[in-house]
Formats: C-alpha cells, structure tokens, sequence
C-alpha cells in the first residue's frame, strides 16, 4: 500500500470479499465524510481570508485615496501658484508703467528681460490695443501687428479682464498657453499686456513624487484635451482617454473604472481662472509592490494549510473507513462462522435422528433374517438351505454396514466426554504416521516432517486427536497418487494455540466443493466414500475446543489445519 | 436354574416376537411385552432376573421404567437397547443403574452373552431379589 494509497478512497483488494455494491457503499461513505469534513474545516478559512483580503484592499485603497489627494493639492497648489505668479507679474507690470511708458523704446524690451529673469517660461510679450492690433512686440517671432480683435481670448480678456488660454502649436509651432491682462484707461480704452508662456513650465510641476507603473498625472482643458504629456492617456493636445469629471471648487477623488484597468482611483482639481484640469490616476492593485507580496503571501498560506487540511481529512477519512470496512469484514466472518457452526449443529440433529429411526427397522430386518438362518441351521433337510444360509449372511453383513454408517453419523453430534491430559501434538502425529507406515513405504509416498522446536505439551484427547489426524492423513494419502508426498508441520500458530498442518501434492479440492467439504455426506470418492469421515472430523476438533482450515485449489494439492488450543477446551458456561 | 428368565420390553413389536422365537430356539426362557407398564407389572409378577430395556419407548420411558426397577426390583438386571447411541461405554455412562447397553442392530449372540455376564455378574443373593419382588 503506496502513501498515496492512504488518501485516496478504498478500492477493490483493499479487503478481499467485499463486492463491489459493498465497496460502492464504502467510497459513499468515504465520499461524503471527506465532503462534509472539508467544508466545516475550509470553509471559515476561506472566509478569514477573504475578509482579511477585503480589508486589506480597502485599507490599502484609502491610503491611495489619501496619496492621490495629498498629491492633487500640492500639485494642483504649485500650478495655480506658477499661473496665478505670472498673472500678477504682468499685472503688477501694467498698473506700474503707463502705455507711454511701456511702449517707449526699449522699455517692454526691458520688461521682457526682467519677466524672465525673474519667473521663467516666458516665450514673448506684446501690448495689445483697444482695437486688437498688437502694437508692440518682443520674441523670437514677428508677430508685431497681428490683429486679434476676432479672436476669443480677446473678448474674454475684455471681458474678465484677466485670461489664460489653452495650450496650443500656434505660429510658433511649439505647444505653450497665453496669458492675458486689461487695463482701463478711461477715455482712451483700454490695452491689454500680452504673454506667451512655455507648456515645459506646466510639465515641470506635473509630476508625482514616487509613481507606480501604471500611474499617470496629467493637465486637461474643459473640452478633454490634453495640456501636458501623458504617460498612458494619449498624446499632447489630442483628446484624452479620459471623461472630464464634473465640476468642483476643491480636488476630487473618486473611483475611476477604464476599459485597460478596473479599480483606478482618480484625483482631479479644477485650476482656478485657468481652462486646465489636474488629473492624477492610481492602479492600487498594480502599483503596491506590498500589496502583490502581500496577496501572494496570502494566497500561499490559504492553499498550503486546504493543502494540508485536505491531507489530514483524506488520510483520516481513509483511515475512518477502512476501519469501518475490517469491522465489518470481522463481523461478517465471525457472522459466517456462526452460520455454519449452526448448519452443521442442524444438519447433525437431522442425521440423527434419521440414523436413529433407521436403526430400529434395521434391528428388525436383522432380527428376521436371523431367524431365517436360525431356521435354516436347524432344518437340515431344507431345500435351498446352502443358498438361504448364504442371503442370510448377506442381509446381516449389509445391516452391519448400515449400521456402521448410523453410528457414525450418531457419533458426529453426540456429545462424548473428553479426557483431557498433557500430550505432545508431534508424538500423536508420529504415531498415526507410525499407522500408515506401512502403505507410505509401499505406495512410495514421501512424508516430510517439520516440527518447530520447543513445543510445549497440550492439554487434550489423546484418542479424539488421533482420530482426526488419522481421518485427515488418511485423506491425503488417499488423495495423492504413488510416488507422491505429503507434507506435516506442526507449530505454535500464536499464543496459546498450536497447529498442525497437513498438507499434499495431490489434485486438489475445486472451489466450489470447498464450501461442502465438513458436511456430512459430501463426497468426491463416489461409491467409496460415505462423506462422513470429514464431517465427524469437523465435530472432534469443535469437541476439543480447535478449529480446522482447509486451502486448496484444483491441481494444486490440499492443506488441512488443525488449530488446537494448548489449555484445552474452555467450557462454557 | 442357570439359565436367566428374561423379560424383553421395546415397542417394536416385530423385534420382541423374533427375538424371543430365536430366543426359544436357543432354549433361553423369556417374555415379552410393548410398554413401559405392562413390562413393570410381569416384573412385580416375579420370575425374571435380567430385563432387556429399550430406551425409546412410548408411555412411561425407558429412563423412567429403569428407576423404577431399580428401586423396586434391585435385584433385577438391566440390558439397555438403543437405536440412539454411537459410543456404548458412554452411553451405559450416562444410565446409572443399567448393568450393560446394546446398540440396535445387534447380533443375537452378543445379546446373549451380555445376558449371561450380567446373571454371573450379580452381587445381590436371591433372597434379596425376592425380597424386592414382593414390595
């Protein structure tokens, strides 16, 4: 029996003499022992640990949640910062200087020097008139006398006085964003300080700190376009993938499900006076390196202690069942024993009392053909007498053969007393074999002895035992042919029980006539045999408190074994 | 008088009259009768020393009428016969007071043999026997 063969359910040849309803019936039980003890063991553990999963993952997911919003404040706190920086250096710039000021030669060339001396990202500066035309200009381009009385950003800058546009390619073609400032000058309008302002300055500030490798930060206008570079939403200045959320005065988080990955948690802030959207996305279950090792760790501790678990229920399962099958293999042979002990109890009573009915008709048959002689021996001048004399003694000699059977049977039941002494089983074997010496030497048939050494003497009937050995070596000398061997060995079988074992070459008893074989007039010798010699064997070694195996098979000889308690029979009560 | 009288008790009718023809035959003196009762009142008759009893007999049994005689008849011998036995020492064993026991079928000589050991056999004197007879 393999290791595995201890987890896996019982199989055919587990214990020989189950059929297979029988071992149906064990696998069920089997089955459902393993069924029921897996659930009631697994179960709560798989819902420790879901729950324990569960709450990581929301644990884990507020602590993105509290990331992405400390990230959204900061970042979206340096952005308004830097816009709302450059606004005020440009309005500072138009209330301190007067039109004639600004536009004199060489001032708002000055201006542009400082502005990026002092703030950066500034690409170009132009004033703006009442009428749209750009009057003045300084830059890397020649846009001095462009007219954006048409254009939106001029309306609105009318309007609002302050603005900052979307990023865009423009006549520079190089994405950056303008921003705008208006002063009033009364009667004479107004005019307006315009400035272009590099994207790289956007792109500095948006950035995390430690990003995971699916997360991205990045700017959108109103419409979904894209201000800044992405890492995964698309390409700068092309709509974004990426819905715009609704409108809110402070920074949002929310859940955030994309087609590439469910579970994303999304910041956003709306940059005040400004068309950008400050976007931060997180894949919790991605980036949390913690997290993966985490789930593995517990994924490895549920499927090694199911593993376990599952090895235990199977073992002790099997275990369980197996028992339950050898108990009621022992039941079933004990169950058998005590039919048969029975049967053969009621097939005695029967013999009985046929043989004792037979025996009275018997007494009269040999009574009346006694007479008959009786008459005959006295008639000396009977015709016929020689042959009635004959027929007599004829009848008479059957009724003794009759009657030699219904004693016999009798004998098979009734109750005889045992004398009980001490006896050497291997001297009454040897005695009996010293019977049948004889035929052994003249039929050739070897008898080989193995005695085991050191035997103690038995308690028990020396004639009884002589005459079941007798009856069974008979046997196999019957049963082998001249020239053929017969085997004895005598032994302690176990504590307190001795046997004998008789064994020979001869063809052996076929399986279906083994069941028979101890019942009285069961016979494979024919005419020869009266099939009472076994049975009346049987009943002896039962007397003496023992018990006799037979194991055979056709062609392969025939071992018979008395087994003989060493106190003795126990009586019962 | 060296011949025993015989009284044969057993139900088989068949059995009682051929035993006691060849019985006569062999000019032994004997009777017999087909029950229990009748054989207890030829016994109180007097003039039997050896009763041939069968065990298995209807009415009183073949136990019964062998206490019986033992107590009223003491000096009375007791042949048992029996269809039930396969082992004659243990069964003469397990009737006290029977003086030998006989397996049916038996050969005739043998009966009369057992016949003659137990009148040879006898330890009680005759007086006492009669004595028996008369209570």
């Amino acid at each position: 029996m393999g290791l595995l063969d201890y987890l896996l359910p019982p199989r055919q040849g587990d214990d020989a003499g189950f059929g297979s309803s029988d071992l149906a019936r064990y696998r069920r039980i089997w089955q459902s022992t393993v069924i029921l003890t897996l659930v009631v063991a697994l179960l709560p553990l798989c819902i420790m640990t879901g729950l324990n999963y569960y709450l990581f993952r929301k644990n884990l997911r507020s602590e993105i949640r509290y990331d992405i919003s400390r990230d959204l404040t900061n970042t979206a706190g340096s952005l308004e910062f830097i816009i709302q920086e450059r606004l005020g250096a440009l309005t500072l710039l138009i209330h301190e200087n007067s039109r004639q000021n600004l536009v004199s030669p060489g001032r708002l060339n000055e201006a542009f020097d400082n502005l990026r001396l002092a703030f950066g990202g500034f690409v170009d500066l132009g004033v703006v008139d009442t009428d749209g035309k750009q009057s003045h200009y300084v830059g890397p381009y020649n846009l001095q006398g462009d007219n954006y009385a048409d254009q939106d950003w001029f309306r609105e800058v009318t309007v609002r006085g302050v603005f900052v546009s979307d990023v865009f390619l423009g006549h520079r073609q190089f994405p950056h964003f303008v921003i705008a400032v208006k002063r009033d000058q009364g009667s004479e309008g107004f005019y307006i300080l315009r400035a272009t302002v590099d994207m790289a300055l956007l792109n500095r500030q948006v950035a995390l700190p430690d990003p995971g490798p699916l997360d991205d930060v990045f700017v959108v206008n109103h419409d979904g376009i894209l201000q800044t570079t992405s890492r995964s939403h698309g390409e700068l200045l092309q709509p974004a993938m990426v819905t715009v959320p609704p409108f809110s005065p402070r920074p949002q988080v929310i859940d955030h499900s994309t087609e590439r990955g469910a579970g994303h948690v999304l910041g956003y802030a709306y940059i005040e006076n400004t068309p950008f959207i400050l976007m931060i996305m997180k894949a919790p279950f991605d980036v949390g390196r913690e997290w993966l090792r985490s789930r593995a760790e517990l994924i490895a501790f549920l499927v090694l202690s199911a593993l376990g678990i599952s090895g235990v229920v199977l073992w002790s399962a099997g275990a369980l069942v197996r028992q339950i099958m050898a108990a009621d293999a022992q039941k079933a042979r004990v169950m058998h024993n005590a039919e048969y002990t029975n049967k053969m109890a009621t097939i005695g009573r029967l013999a009985a009392s046929v043989a004792h009915e037979i025996n009275n008709p018997l007494a009269i048959i040999n009574e009346k053909a006694g007479l008959l002689g009786d008459i005959a021996s006295a008639e000396t001048t009977m015709p016929h007498r020689e042959r009635i004399t004959a027929g007599v003694e004829s009848i008479l000699k059957s009724v003794e053969r009759c009657s030699a059977v219904t004693h016999r049977l009798l004998g098979f039941t009734k109750r005889m007393e045992t004398r009980q002494e001490k006896i050497a089983l291997t001297e009454v074997v040897d005695e009996v074999l010293g019977f049948l010496g004889k035929e052994a030497d003249h039929r050739n048939v070897t008898i080989f002895r193995d005695y085991a050494q050191d035997l103690s003497p038995i308690t028990c009937d020396r004639g009884q035992l002589q005459q079941i050995l007798l009856n069974i070596i008979n046997n196999a000398f019957s049963a082998v042919s001249d020239g053929g061997r017969i085997e004895i060995n005598v032994r302690r079988n176990k504590p307190g029980e001795q046997a004998v074992g008789i064994r020979d070459d001869g063809p052996g008893i076929a399986a279906k006539n083994l069941p028979h074989i101890f019942e009285p007039f069961f016979s494979t010798k024919g005419q020869f045999g009266t099939g009472l010699g076994l049975s009346i064997t049987y009943g002896l070694v039962q007397k003496l408190g023992g018990r006799i195996e037979v194991e055979s098979a056709l062609g392969a000889g025939a071992c018979f074994t008395v087994f003989l308690p060493e106190q003795g029979r126990r009586e019962e009560a | 008088m060296d011949r025993a009288k015989v009284l044969i008790i057993d139900d088989e009718e068949e059995l009682v009259t051929t035993l006691l023809e060849r019985m006569q035959m062999r000019g032994l003196p004997a009777e017999g009768v087909l029950n229990g009762k009748d054989g207890l009142h030829r016994l109180a008759e007097g003039g039997f020393d050896v009763v041939v009893l069968d065990l298995m007999i209807p009415g009183f049994s073949g136990q019964q009428v062998l206490q019986t005689i033992r107590e009223k008849f003491p000096a009375v011998r007791v042949l048992l016969i029996t269809g039930h036995g396969a082992d004659p020492e243990s069964e003469a064993h397990l009737q006290p007071g029977a003086g030998d026991i006989l397996l049916k079928p038996f050969r005739i000589e043998t009966m009369i043999e057992k016949i003659a050991d137990l009148r040879k056999n006898r330890s009680l004197p005759d007086s006492e026997a009669d004595q028996g007879k008369l209570t």
